[in-house]
């Protein structure tokens, strides 16, 4: 890979003995017979032409906080926030679902505002701090917006889930849930193909009137 | 994408340097999406992120100027746009999301480029990627394209709302270059397409765009967007109207009229507004003033309803900015 590794500041995540979901997709990938040559960038694999710019390809240092933690990563100049978050700090619970603005799975709070993480180049994020769905709970204890969503049982697959609720915690902090009507219209970013959209209301409205 | 340098500019100065050979990058929510696609393909990106260039101030006599890195969302929510022109901050609020909108500048939304679905599919003719490639859209699907100053080589919509709202009031772009500051009336800055597709801002190379001005407008002045779409939120228009009306005495003085989501550009209506004038608001009035809207509409294949979508926005948003005053 050209992309250098994450240089974080504290120590890596221990590896679970037991193949998670993740690295059981990778394996089989793997085993599947893709040879990443070039390496991953922006998430997808590489063509040939491609592969050889990138081996070339300009990369920059940042220096970022995400969720509380200081890293420092070398990244090459196309990886979004996003691919950083997923492919290098292994924080996977931002998702990529449209990866072009149009569905709100990857949002996150940068500087504490709702973004889209796949439109965000990370190589300017220099001095940002960056809260992601893990970040959002204090320990244990979930959010009130993530207990909020369990209680009213505001999900069915749950890819869309973390960018709800990373999007509802801006919308509820923007002072934008104060009915159910216009917390339709300010969340309208965040698309659900479940189409729990009823129950994501609720749980915004009353998380938003507990506040 | 393709491979970039990247470099943050720290004042104008240095921003104007990279610029001669760099793009400039502000939200990026446009640029980064379009260099994924390897529509845009810049070897450079000046990130003008860090340039002082987010006030909003109001000028003699009570315009406003809105600097080109205002976000979206503040430029939306802020008092004095909200309470001097309502109609920008409603384009605002009805355009893309809220996340969107948090990443997006001012400045940019002028400079974003249309949505048209053969300009984004790197496979397809589409003059404004490819000068001389064709139009894949003119015998193509069509349904969402423009009915209004269209070319033989271009029939793609401008697609932003604010812009609608910049054209009506006359807006002013601020720009700064090598070569010092100039002013640029908005309804010269965003260019027809006619053979040149290709060519969308009246803008030199290296140009910054520092700020837009809204005029001064005679008081009291009632002001609106409409925006009609496929669906409630988020998504582009299929038309869109923006009106400001000065009425006293029961008289309309000024009107400020343009209409988006059907032209190549942001539509200002001149004729419009010009049968507003001198007039008494009335039902028999909207109707006859918005028949104006379509006239030049050269539909296409699969756009045909907005000709009539067009005018019953129109006549519809003057109802409802014209009658509450």
């Amino acid at each position: 890979m050209s992309t250098e590794l994450p240089e974080s500041e504290s120590s890596p995540p221990t590896e679970e003995s037991a193949p998670t979901r993740r690295t059981f997709v990778a394996t089989t990938t793997a085993v599947g017979g893709v040879v990443i040559a070039g390496g991953v960038f922006g998430g997808s694999i590489l063509s040939k032409p491609e592969a050889a710019a990138a081996s070339a390809a300009p990369s920059s240092r940042v220096t970022l906080t995400v969720n509380g933690r200081k890293h420092t990563v070398t990244v090459d100049n196309r990886t979004s926030l996003l691919d950083l978050l997923r492919e290098h700090l292994d924080l996977t619970g931002s998702k990529k679902g449209c990866n072009a603005g149009a569905c709100g799975a990857c949002t996150v709070l940068v500087d504490g505002r709702r973004v889209n993480s796949c439109l965000t180049l990370a190589v300017r994020l220099d001095g940002a701090e960056v809260t992601t769905i893990e970040g959002l709970g204090d320990g244990d204890r979930l959010h009130p917006l993530q207990q909020a969503f369990i209680d009213e049982d505001a999900f069915q697959c749950g890819y869309c889930t973390p960018g709800q609720i990373m999007s509802g915690v801006g919308c509820i902090e923007e002072g934008h849930a104060g009915s159910k009507d216009e917390i339709r219209e300010w969340m309208s970013g965040n698309i659900c193909r479940c189409g729990c959209y009823p129950k994501i209301v609720r749980a915004v409205e009353q998380t938003a009137r507990r506040k | 994408m393709h491979p970039f340098t990247f470099t943050k500019a720290s004042d104008t100065r240095e921003a104007l340097n990279a610029g001669r050979r760099g793009r400039y990058i502000a939200g990026g929510t446009t640029l980064v999406d379009l260099m994924r696609e390897t529509v845009e393909r810049p070897e450079t990106l000046v990130d003008i992120s860090g340039l002082p260039l987010r006030d909003v101030t109001v000028t003699k006599g009570g315009g406003l100027r809105i600097g080109a890195l205002v976000t979206m969302s503040d430029a939306a929510a802020h008092s004095k746009v909200r309470s001097l022109f309502p109609v920008v901050s409603e384009a605002l609020e009805l355009s893309a999301s809220a996340q969107l909108r948090n990443m997006a500048t001012i400045g940019g939304n002028i400079m974003q480029r249309t949505r048209c679905t053969y300009f984004r599919d790197v496979t397809a003719n589409c003059n404004k990627r490819e000068p001389g490639s064709g139009c894949a859209a003119r015998e193509g699907f069509n349904r969402t394209h423009a009915i209004l100053g269209t070319s033989e080589s271009c029939v793609a919509t401008h697609p932003s709302d604010v812009a609608v709202a910049f054209a009506a009031l006359e807006a002013q772009v601020h720009l700064l270059g090598p070569g010092g500051e100039r002013t640029v009336p908005f309804g010269d800055f965003l260019l027809r397409p006619g053979s040149t597709p290709n060519h969308e801002q009246a803008l030199t190379r290296g140009e910054l765009i520092t700020a837009v001005e809204l005029p001064a407008l005679p008081r009291p002045l009632k002001s609106g967007y409409l925006k009609v779409r496929d669906r409630q939120s988020y998504e582009f228009a299929l038309t869109s109207a923006a009106v400001a009306l000065h009425i006293s005495g029961g008289v309309i003085r000024d009107a400020k009229v343009a209409a988006g989501g059907v032209g190549t550009v942001p539509w200002k209506l001149p004729a419009v507004e010009k049968h507003l004038i001198g007039q008494r608001p009335s039902e028999s009035l909207w109707a006859a003033a918005a028949e104006k809207a379509t006239e030049g509409a050269r539909p296409l294949k699969h756009n045909r309803f907005k000709v009539d979508l067009l005018e019953r926005t129109v006549e519809r948003q003057l109802r409802t900015v014209g009658d509450n005053t």
